[in-house]
């Protein structure tokens, strides 16, 4: 069973992100970059799958720029066979990901697709139920388990609630949350077998997408703040105050 | 003109966050309809009929969408889509499932998680954890959008729509359902609660969780936890407050031993009045809290639980 597993490079998790002055963007002149941490768990899972025997080939893609190309090499080093990073300075919506993500899965004829739930810059959560759509395929959202055996997917789901299990027919799209699996660190060797792999080049207009963005951004603000409030130096003096000053008990 | 909102329900009862969606929706300027779609679910139509500005609820009541599966809702919902301009969801686990599939079917962008409308093409949505706001606007025929529903005011009850049965779209019969594990608690959801006390990595055991309860039977309140809980296994995933958890905005936030890490901010900011509890006086959630009591927590807690008796709680 082939696997494509899609990265994205971002902000890395512990920088915080910070707004451009003139309103136009958030700021990534020398910020550190990696690998969507959802992402990094989609690839884990894929490479479980290998390990498992359930999974024959895992192939990694990366839309973005040319440095995306670390990005995939990153999930090479975990595991991958190899890449295709389709190259853009642009913006790409996730609509327009989903379209290229579509033409690869069916040139690469990949039954499953495992995907993070979101990228943790445009906080979107889109492009895996979009491709699922466009391919005409199931799709397991948030998934925390996933079991594949008799041409189905078992994929236990994060719900508002609790815990939900649904079961999905083969070929299908996935996405991930955080608590599938404990993505592993490269170890050093594969990290110079990474650096053979091969890492296919391609453009959007490759595949035949028009990745125009239908969402114009005016502009991009800092958040409301909040300001600090006041020391309290008993739960006495805490408790007089959320009655009579806050009102809220 | 006309929106249709996806009501939010588990085939009995409608969620309170569908009146903030229809509140969302009145914003882009037409018509408010609500799909109620489930099975044996003339009681959450009712509930949705009552809702103020609502012209007209359709009912697609049909056992295919009693859990909502996302392949077979899209396929009702974009059925429907030649006659309205918009369709809403809140930015719930079910909508997030369907929404971008609905999206995807009618070649749209999808617009996630708004929280302001400043006009019928442009809205407001926080991008990286809620560190950045972003102002985009949709050249979309058919906009499809995601509520987060703690910054809209819910609609009242006064309204009278009419009830329309529809019928069912075909069943792609992609998925089937196999069950749920959910939490039972007599608390409130957190969505919804009023007051919510949250636990951090400070609480140093699940089983410590019961001081926490304590003081939310007492408040009537809901019980939340951040991700640092939640990995260290003192909680479970659904009650994680936070970007990649649940975001509220109650009246009253108890963050006790939470040191309050962009992640667990990104979660629960909005809310009206902020208290935090935690021994270490430079923790950053001092610095968003409106009352801070630097205290031990293991000390301060059972403290908190008896004063809220002494006041009759």
């Amino acid at each position: 069973m082939k696997v494509l597993v899609p990265v994205k490079r971002v902000i890395d998790y512990n920088v915080k992100a910070r707004v451009k002055a003139d309103g136009s963007g958030v700021d990534l002149a020398n910020v550190k970059m990696s690998m969507n941490p959802f992402d990094e768990i989609s690839v884990e899972q894929a490479v479980r799958m290998k390990e498992a025997g359930t999974a024959t080939e895992i192939v990694i893609v990366s839309i973005g720029p040319a440095a995306a190309q670390e990005t995939i090499r990153t999930a090479l080093a975990m595991g991958g066979d190899r890449g295709i990073l389709v190259k853009t300075d642009q913006t790409v919506e996730p609509i327009g990901v989903a379209k290229i993500l579509k033409a690869i899965t069916e040139q690469e004829n990949a039954d499953i697709v495992i995907l993070g739930k979101q990228a943790i810059d445009d906080d979107s959560n889109q492009t895996g139920q979009m491709l699922a759509a466009l391919l005409g395929r199931s799709q397991a959202t948030f998934a925390s388990e996933v079991k594949i055996e008799g041409g189905k997917a078992e994929v236990t789901r994060e719900v508002d609630g609790g815990l939900q299990t649904i079961r999905v027919n083969l070929p299908t799209v996935i996405t991930v949350d955080l608590r599938l699996n404990e993505p592993r660190y490269a170890s050093l060797p594969n990290i110079m077998k990474a650096r053979k792999k091969p890492i296919d080049e391609k453009t959007p207009a490759d595949y035949g997408v028009d990745i125009t963005p239908r969402l114009k951004v005016l502009k991009t603000t800092e958040p409301p703040t909040r300001k600090a409030g006041v020391k309290v130096e008993s739960v006495q003096d805490l408790v007089a105050k959320l009655r009579n000053e806050a009102g809220v008990i | 003109m006309t929106a249709l909102v996806i009501a939010d329900h588990d085939n009995k009862n409608l969620s309170d966050v569908t009146a903030k969606v229809v509140s969302a929706a009145s914003q882009l300027g037409g018509d408010v309809h609500i799909l109620v779609a489930g099975k044996d679910c003339a009681s959450v139509a009712e509930a949705s009929a009552k809702l103020e500005g609502v012209v007209k609820v359709l009912l697609a009541d049909d056992a295919i969408y009693s859990a909502r599966l996302a392949e077979n809702v899209a396929e009702l919902v974009v059925g429907l889509m030649g006659g309205y301009s918009s369709v809403l969801s809140s930015a719930t686990t079910m909508s997030k499932n369907f929404m971008p599939r609905v999206a995807a079917l009618l070649d749209v962008a999808q617009i996630s998680e708004i929280v302001k409308v400043e006009a019928p093409d442009t809205f407001v949505r926080p991008i990286y954890a809620g560190n950045a706001m972003q102002t985009v606007q949709s050249s979309d025929a058919i906009k499809v959008i995601t509520v987060r529903t703690t910054t809209f005011q819910a609609v009242g009850q006064g309204g009278a729509a009419a009830i329309e049965k529809i019928a069912a779209a075909k069943n792609p019969g992609l998925s089937e359902y196999v069950g749920d594990r959910l939490s039972s608690s007599a608390r409130p959801q957190l969505t919804s609660a009023k007051i919510i006390i949250s636990g951090g990595r400070g609480m140093q055991s699940g089983d410590n969780f019961k001081m926490i309860e304590a003081v939310a039977d007492k408040l009537k309140a809901a019980v939340g936890a951040s991700r640092a809980a939640v990995d260290a296994g003192y909680a479970p995933n659904d009650m994680q407050v936070g970007q990649t958890g649940k975001v509220v905005a109650p009246e009253l936030y108890i963050a006790v031993g939470i040191s309050g890490a962009i992640q667990h901010l990104a979660g629960m900011k909005d809310s009206k009045v902020i208290v935090a509890i935690n021994k270490d006086e430079e923790a950053p959630i001092f610095q968003v809290s409106d009352y801070g009591l630097v205290a031990d927590l293991f000390k301060a807690v059972p403290e908190l639980e008896a004063e809220l008796g002494k006041l009759g709680l």
